[in-house]
């Protein structure tokens, strides 16, 4: 019984369980769909600051550039989805039928060799892995070899992240441009945009959620994540304990790229676009931010913190709309002055020691009562 | 000279900052199961050797063949690889890691990636964690974080971390710097325990303790070396009393 607890509390069970009863039953019960869909929204934005937590929480690695996995995660459902609805929809008054609509307008005759992988669905699914995966790794491999790290990663990643969203609106026939990639309709031949598919798409994103923290939680507890933590605080003893820590880094950048590939696919699925606004410097800044306010060395802690900003992030902009990033910035600023763990960090030293304190209070009180 | 029996042979090493050379044309054999220790004035570039065989600092010339093979040019995991471990001068140990967790990370299985995903900490591994913690005084505390050893204890636990590695060739650099008279006596028991069956290089200026420990001293000064042989035979040296060890 003492083991179950013990091994229930070291794989964060009991809180695992509380999100899962917040997200599957709680908000689906009372909010509306038109809320329940913004959810989930925030909720892809969570798979990105998953990442975050096992690259700087854990890893010691700032990137300020999440926002390009998140966006070519989202571009891969997206070119999917609108292969689909162009070759599924045919307009009759676009010169060449059957090709996107905004190729056609950039005088496109046919459909790219690149979009071509994205006719099937199987591909697609790979890339939305594999793509941010591979321009992580090789990012990675170029900075952290050359022990590039620190501040200068984090502004690297940041360019980066610009040169995306630059390509991106200067390449228009190819990607759709500033307007992005935009009226996508089916899945398949599924209608994506009833109130039936939204709640469908957003338990499937709760649970690819749950999927993403419990293999999160394997990484951490593996002598992987250990290592993480080691080279974060003495790296020079890593290396001289014979692992060359740059391959280290290199898989921990893959796997939040991943992560973030698929979050980037799950908004484009439920919010039916992807442009380049989703994936600049301002965005992948944003994404930081989630990780920062929730604790960035808790997974469960960055979910919250990812919802709790964004909705903030709706409320204040919806209540104030010319102050709201001044209160995003607001938020950040006083989250990291006065509590540099987040939330996480508040529940686990302030409210958690209180709370088994005064359980071990009434406990005593009981023992005495008896005696 | 028998060159078979040689764990790390130097010759002509080199490396310069700026004109300036830190270790100047040096040239240092180490036998198998020899305690070797290096003494010599600040700025002697006794640290600095110790970086150039590890391969923390890239040399500019020479060579440095340890079992008879080129290490120079080698990256740092290959070399520790290959059986060099080095603990550094000021405790390095991992703070927020447990004991336990400190020395099984530097169990020498699961270094890849993927290695590391799987790892176990099987049943042989829990026993040479408890063999170790035991050989350093530290049976008692392996649950205990790192951070919270007492200086002393930290810098046995870095040597236990290299223990733990099995290497054939141990580097200590001032393993009893800070340490109380007590924990001297223990860490020179420590190291005359531990030097069965390989070879280690020890910087030191604690004579007393260098006494204890020595089979062979070698002075350095200004990236040269300046004496070598016992410590009586050092001690007599008119040039090491010159430059180091006063009158």
């Amino acid at each position: 019984m003492h083991s179950l607890k013990e091994w229930m509390n070291r794989n964060q069970i009991s809180g695992l369980a509380l999100l899962m009863l917040l997200l599957l039953i709680v908000f689906p019960m009372t909010l509306d769909l038109f809320r329940l869909n913004l959810l989930g929204k925030y909720l892809s934005f969570a798979f990105v600051s998953l990442g975050l937590v096992m690259l700087w929480g854990y890893g010691g690695v700032l990137s300020l550039g999440q926002g390009v996995f998140f966006g070519l995660g989202g571009y891969c459902m997206a070119m999917f989805l609108k292969v689909e609805a162009a070759t599924a929809f045919v307009d009759k008054m676009q010169s060449t039928p059957g090709i996107p609509d905004f190729m056609d307008w950039n005088q496109l005759t046919e459909l790219p060799l690149w979009w071509l992988p994205f006719k099937s669905l199987p591909i697609t699914l790979i890339a939305i892995l594999v793509v941010p995966a591979v321009i992580a790794f090789i990012i990675g491999y170029a900075m952290f070899k050359r022990r590039v790290g620190g501040v200068y990663f984090a502004i690297i990643t940041q360019a980066v992240a610009l040169i995306l969203t630059v390509l991106i609106i200067g390449q228009q026939g190819y990607t759709g441009g500033l307007n992005g990639i935009t009226d996508l309709k089916t899945l398949l031949g599924w209608d994506i945009q009833t109130d039936s598919a939204k709640y469908t798409l957003y338990f499937v994103n709760v649970l690819l959620l749950l999927v993403c923290i419990i293999g999160c939680i394997w990484v951490q507890r593996s002598k992987l994540g250990t290592l993480l933590l080691a080279m974060r605080d003495k790296e020079d003893r890593v290396r001289f304990s014979g692992y060359d820590v740059a391959s280290f880094r290199i898989f921990s950048f893959c796997l939040a790229a991943s992560l973030a590939g698929i979050g980037g696919a799950m908004f484009t699925l439920q919010v039916g676009f992807m442009s380049p606004t989703l994936i600049g410097i301002v965005p992948s800044i944003e994404m930081v931010i989630f990780a920062a306010v929730g604790g960035r060395n808790s997974l469960l802690g960055a979910v919250y913190g990812t919802l709790l900003v964004n909705f903030g992030k709706t409320y204040f902009s919806e209540q104030f709309p010319d102050l709201w990033l001044f209160a995003i910035a607001a938020m950040f600023i006083g989250v990291v002055l006065v509590m540099p763990d987040g939330l996480a960090g508040v529940y686990r030293n302030k409210i958690l020691p209180w709370w088994q304190s005064r359980q071990s209070g009434t406990a005593d009180g009981a023992v005495r009562e008896q005696t | 000279m028998n060159t078979e029996t040689n764990v790390l042979v130097l010759e002509n090493l080199t490396v310069g900052f700026d004109g300036f050379k830190a270790i100047d044309s040096l040239n240092l054999n180490v036998r198998k199961n020899e305690l070797r220790v290096i003494i010599g004035p600040n700025g002697a570039g006794k640290t600095t050797l110790l970086d150039l065989i590890c391969g923390k600092t890239k040399a500019t010339g020479g060579s440095i063949k340890f079992n008879e093979k080129e290490m120079l040019g080698v990256p740092e995991h290959e070399i520790v690889r290959a059986g060099i471990g080095r603990k550094f001068q000021t405790p390095s140990i991992y703070e927020n890691l447990s004991v336990f967790k400190n020395l099984e990370v530097s169990y020498p299985s699961g270094r890849s990636v993927f290695g590391a995903l799987v790892f176990k900490c099987t049943p042989e591994i829990k026993h040479r964690i408890n063999a170790i913690a035991e050989e350093i005084g530290l049976s008692e505390a392996l649950a205990v974080d790192a951070g919270q050893l007492s200086h002393g204890q930290k810098q046995w636990l870095e040597i236990g971390m290299l223990l733990m590695q099995e290497p054939d060739l141990l580097m200590l650099d001032e393993p009893i710097a800070g340490m109380s008279v007590r924990e001297r006596e223990l860490t020179a028991a420590l190291l005359n325990r531990i030097c069965k069956g390989r070879s280690m290089i020890v910087i030191e200026h604690d004579m007393e303790f260098v006494k204890k420990i020595a089979d062979k001293v070698t002075v350095m000064h200004q990236g040269k070396i300046l004496a070598e042989g016992s410590m009586d035979q050092v001690q007599l040296d008119e040039r090491v009393i010159e430059v180091y060890l006063g009158h």
